[in-house]
């Protein structure tokens, strides 16, 4: 299956997306056999979403802000 | 109607009572009910049970309230007090009366607020509001959450540990509102509006309160708060008071948790730890994927590396290099052949040759005969004049024509 679009840079998406993004490089490498070139690529690809859900998943503190009319600010937590 | 002489079946008191009171403790409507009135005859006997009839302008009705539940009571009981009683009706055998068994008591005023709460219940309720149709799964896995609670509560503080500890890549997005007071209801209005109306928005809205009395958790009953909740098209977690409290909020939003706590893990139904072991999973068959794709390159590439070989230029060489040696002999022995036959050619030739030879000629004995002036062979009589030179075998002399004779 011919990719599109350029990607958009792994450290740019969010944790579903990337997530979903490697699942389908998964059924890729999976099924239908395509040059080595594209299989290498493929899994530098799906390594670097996995380096990205990873980054999220290590983040230790929730980002939470405060909405008041149509501005988002930074939450100061008492 | 005239009674029969023979009564067909006779009733004893107890089992006529037995049966009244199988009667108005099968009908339902009595099982569950408020009555509204006013205290009258109260009564507190060492048994810790509380005894009072409960009466209006046209009416009293014998009550009674067990000790479990005055323990409970969180209203100091008088003559003339107007309250709001819920119980179930039943008899009472012993001195055939029936009687209401009372749960809960409450004043009057708060009674009204209870009234307002089923009135407005049951009007949303008709207009389909809380419809189990109409309500729409959480999503398993939120990225984006918006939170509608006191910037200050309590509540706030339990859903933020919560979402914390179960999944901090959360993006979290407060939209804080009053809880409870005049300007509670607009605000949380306002803030669930206003999460709607963001452009990216929240996978998931948690509204929630901590505890409280009836009164605090009234703005969850408001009507404008309860339509806001429904008309949400967010998806919204109602998570107000304690387990035992049911505002219309509730019975409005998608899912009903029992305590914003509970409302914050409803919305984290998969956590870190989940989403960390799903992802070592496929990071693993990633690479197994990448091996087993390399191996079969591999195997693919010996394979055709043997192909290859089978059809090198070498075995070409080989195999021209003897047919080259075959030639080679098929060559000399043709040219051995030749100069044989060549050989015997030129011997053949030669003996030829030396047949001609004159000298050979002369040893037998014939003389060749030239004239002396210029050196013409004489073949015939006629060129036979003055000197002739006579070439014998072993040399020449000189002679002189005598006289000539034909033979």
């Amino acid at each position: 299956m011919p990719r599109t679009a350029a990607p958009k840079p792994a450290d740019q998406l969010t944790y579903e997306m990337a997530f979903a993004e490697l699942q389908s490089i998964i059924e890729s490498l999976e099924g239908e056999q395509g040059s080595l070139d594209e299989a290498t690529s493929l899994y530098e690809r799906g390594q670097s979403l996995v380096k990205r859900c990873q980054e999220l998943l290590d983040q230790a503190e929730l980002k939470v802000k405060q909405l008041s009319g149509t501005e988002l600010t930074d939450f100061e937590d008492a | 109607m005239q009674p029969s002489l023979f009564a067909s079946h006779e009733w004893t008191v107890s089992s006529l009572t037995r049966y009244i009171r199988d009667m108005l403790e099968s009908d339902i409507s009595l099982q569950d009910l408020w009555v509204q009135g006013e205290i009258s005859n109260l009564s507190r006997p060492a048994s810790g049970h509380v005894y009072f009839t409960l009466k209006d302008a046209g009416a009293s009705l014998r009550s009674v309230m067990w000790r479990s539940g005055a323990l409970r009571l969180n209203i100091g009981l008088q003559d003339g007090m107007a309250v709001v009683v819920h119980g179930k009706v039943g008899v009472y055998e012993v001195s055939g009366q029936y009687q209401l068994y009372a749960d809960t008591i409450r004043p009057a005023g708060e009674g009204a607020l209870y009234q307002e709460f089923l009135r407005l219940k049951a009007l949303l309720e008709r207009e389909g509001l809380f419809d189990v149709e109409r309500k729409r799964p959480i999503p398993e896995f939120c990225t984006r959450i918006g939170i509608v609670t006191s910037a200050t509560g309590a509540a706030l503080r339990d859903i933020l540990d919560t979402l914390g500890r179960r999944l901090p890549m959360l993006e979290v997005i407060l939209a804080a509102s009053p809880v409870q007071g005049e300007e509670a209801p607009l605000g949380l209005v306002q803030a669930i509006t206003a999460l709607n109306h963001l452009k990216q928005r929240p996978d998931v809205i948690l509204l929630a309160r901590g505890g409280g009395s009836i009164e605090d958790l009234w703005a969850f009953n408001d009507e404008r708060v309860v339509r806001a909740v429904a008309a949400s098209e967010i998806p919204i977690i109602c998570g107000v008071g304690h387990e035992t409290d049911f505002t219309l909020a509730d019975f409005a939003a998608d899912l009903r948790a029992p305590t914003p706590t509970a409302a914050a893990e409803l919305a984290t139904q998969i956590t870190a730890l989940a989403l960390q072991d799903d992802l070592r999973a496929r990071e693993l068959q990633l690479s197994d994927l990448m091996r087993s794709v390399l191996a079969e390159r591999r195997d693919a590439m010996s394979l055709a590396s043997a192909n290859l070989r089978f059809h090198s230029p070498a075995r070409r060489i080989a195999s021209d290099r003897q047919r080259l040696d075959e030639l080679a002999r098929r060559a000399d022995s043709a040219a051995s052949h030749f100069l044989a036959l060549a050989n015997s050619g030129l011997n053949g030739l030669h003996q030829r040759l030396e047949a001609l030879n004159p000298t050979q000629v002369l040893a037998r004995g014939y003389a060749v005969v030239r004239r002396r002036k210029d050196g013409v062979v004489v073949r015939k009589i006629k060129q036979a004049r003055d000197g002739l030179v006579v070439r014998v075998s072993d040399g020449e002399f000189e002679a002189e024509v005598v006289k000539g004779r034909a033979p």
